[in-house]
C-alpha cells in the first residue's frame, strides 16, 4: 500500500508548488503594474498622470472618454495651455483651457483664468465661492499628449461596477488556471 | 495550448500592439511636418477705454488675418488659434490676456481675414493700461488626432494703448 501513499503525497506536493507559483504571478502582475503608474508618477512629476476626459466642455478638442496625459514641471503657465485643476471643496479635476495669466514681479505667485472651449463663458461659476483666480498650487499638471476613446474602459468600470467584478474576477481565475 | 482562449489572447495583444505602434507613428511623423505660419494683425479701433471696479477697461476691434494652413497634417484634428495682449506692469511681470480665439477644424478654413471685437475682456489688475505699450500675440495649439501636441506663436509688437480714457 506504501507506494498508492507516495503517489498521493507525491500528487500533494505538485498542487501546493503549482498554487504557490500561481499565486507570485499574480502577485508579480500587481506589483509591476503598480511600479509602472508609480513611475509614470515620478517621471511626469504629476501626482495623476493619466486623466479622463469625463465631460464635453473641451469639444471638439477632447471628448468624454478620452485619455490625456499630464506633465507637471516647474515651467510658468501660460495662456492657451490645457491644464488641470482642482477646485477646494470639489473632488473631480477639471481639465480646461487657461485663457489668462497674470505674473507677479517680485515672488512666483501666478493668477490664471480658464475656460472650456465649448463653454460660452469662462469657469468663475466653477472655482469655490468668491474665488476668482486659479493659484500654482490649484493646477495638478499639463495635458502634453492626447489618445482617444481608451478612457472608456475605466468610464464603464466606474458606471458599471459589475462589470469591473466580472472582469477581474476571469481575468484572476485565468491567471489561477493557466498553466505556465 | 491551442485552445480558444490563447488564440483570442494573442490576438488581441497583438492587435493592440499593432494599434499602439501606428499610434505612436502617426505622432511621431508630426515631427517631419515644418510648418512655415503667417499671421498680420491690426487694431482698426478703440471703442470704450475705462475704468471699471478699479480696473483699467479696454474694448477694441481688431482685425485679424492669417494663414495656418502649413500646421494642418493627417494627424492632426483641429488647431486651437488665439489672440493674446500681453504686457509687463509694475505690479506684475508678465500679464496675458486672450482677446479672441477660434477653432480651426480643417485645413480649408486655417486661412481666413476676420473683424472682431475682443471676445474676452481685456482687463488689467489695476490701472496700468493709459499709454501702455504691449505686444499681440497669435498663438495656436494643435491638437492631433493621436499622440503629442503641439504650440508655438506669433509676436506682433509696438502696440500702444491711448494716453487717455474714452
Amino acid at each position: 500500500m506504501g507506494w498508492i501513499g507516495e503517489a498521493v503525497d507525491s500528487v500533494e506536493s505538485l498542487r501546493i508548488r503549482q498554487f504557490l507559483s500561481q499565486a507570485v504571478s499574480l502577485g508579480m502582475i500587481v506589483t509591476s503594474a503598480l511600479i509602472i503608474w508609480k513611475g509614470l508618477m515620478c517621471v511626469t512629476g504629476s501626482e495623476s498622470p493619466v486623466v479622463v476626459v469625463l465631460t464635453g466642455s473641451m469639444e471638439p478638442g477632447f471628448k468624454r472618454g478620452d485619455i490625456l496625459f499630464l506633465h507637471m514641471s516647474k515651467d510658468p503657465i501660460r495662456a492657451g495651455e490645457i491644464v488641470v485643476f482642482n477646485v477646494d471643496g470639489r473632488e473631480i479635476p477639471i481639465v480646461h483651457r487657461v485663457i489668462k495669466v497674470h505674473e507677479r514681479q517680485d515672488t512666483e505667485d501666478v493668477d490664471v483664468l480658464t475656460k472650456g472651449d465649448n463653454n460660452t463663458g469662462d469657469d468663475r461659476p466653477l472655482y469655490a465661492h468668491g474665488q476668482l483666480w486659479l493659484q500654482r498650487h490649484h493646477i495638478m499638471g499639463r495635458a502634453v499628449g492626447f489618445l482617444p476613446y481608451v478612457g472608456w474602459v475605466t468610464i464603464i468600470m466606474t458606471e458599471k461596477p459589475i462589470i469591473k467584478y466580472l472582469l477581474i474576477g476571469a481575468l484572476g481565475l485565468l491567471v489561477i488556471t493557466s498553466k505556465e | 495550448m491551442h485552445s480558444f482562449g490563447f488564440r483570442a489572447n494573442a490576438l488581441l495583444t497583438f492587435s493592440l500592439t499593432i494599434l499602439a505602434l501606428i499610434c505612436a507613428m502617426a505622432s511621431i511623423s508630426d515631427n517631419l511636418n515644418s510648418p512655415s505660419p503667417s499671421a498680420h494683425v491690426q487694431v482698426s479701433n478703440i471703442n470704450r477705454f475705462q475704468k471699471s471696479k478699479g480696473n483699467d477697461e479696454v474694448s477694441m476691434t481688431l482685425n485679424v488675418s492669417a494663414n495656418l494652413q502649413s500646421l494642418f497634417t493627417w494627424n492632426t484634428k483641429q488647431v486651437f488659434v488665439f489672440l493674446a495682449a500681453e504686457y509687463e506692469s509694475p505690479k506684475n511681470s508678465l500679464n496675458q490676456v486672450s482677446l479672441w480665439d477660434a477653432i480651426i477644424p480643417s485645413k480649408e478654413q486655417a486661412q481666413f481675414l476676420i473683424q472682431t471685437k475682443n471676445k474676452y475682456r481685456f482687463t488689467d489688475q489695476g490701472t496700468n493700461l493709459r499709454g501702455k505699450e504691449y505686444n499681440l500675440t497669435l498663438r495656436w495649439h494643435v491638437m492631433p488626432k493621436t499622440g503629442k501636441m503641439f504650440a508655438d506663436k506669433i509676436v506682433m509688437t509696438g502696440f500702444r494703448l491711448p494716453e487717455e480714457y474714452r
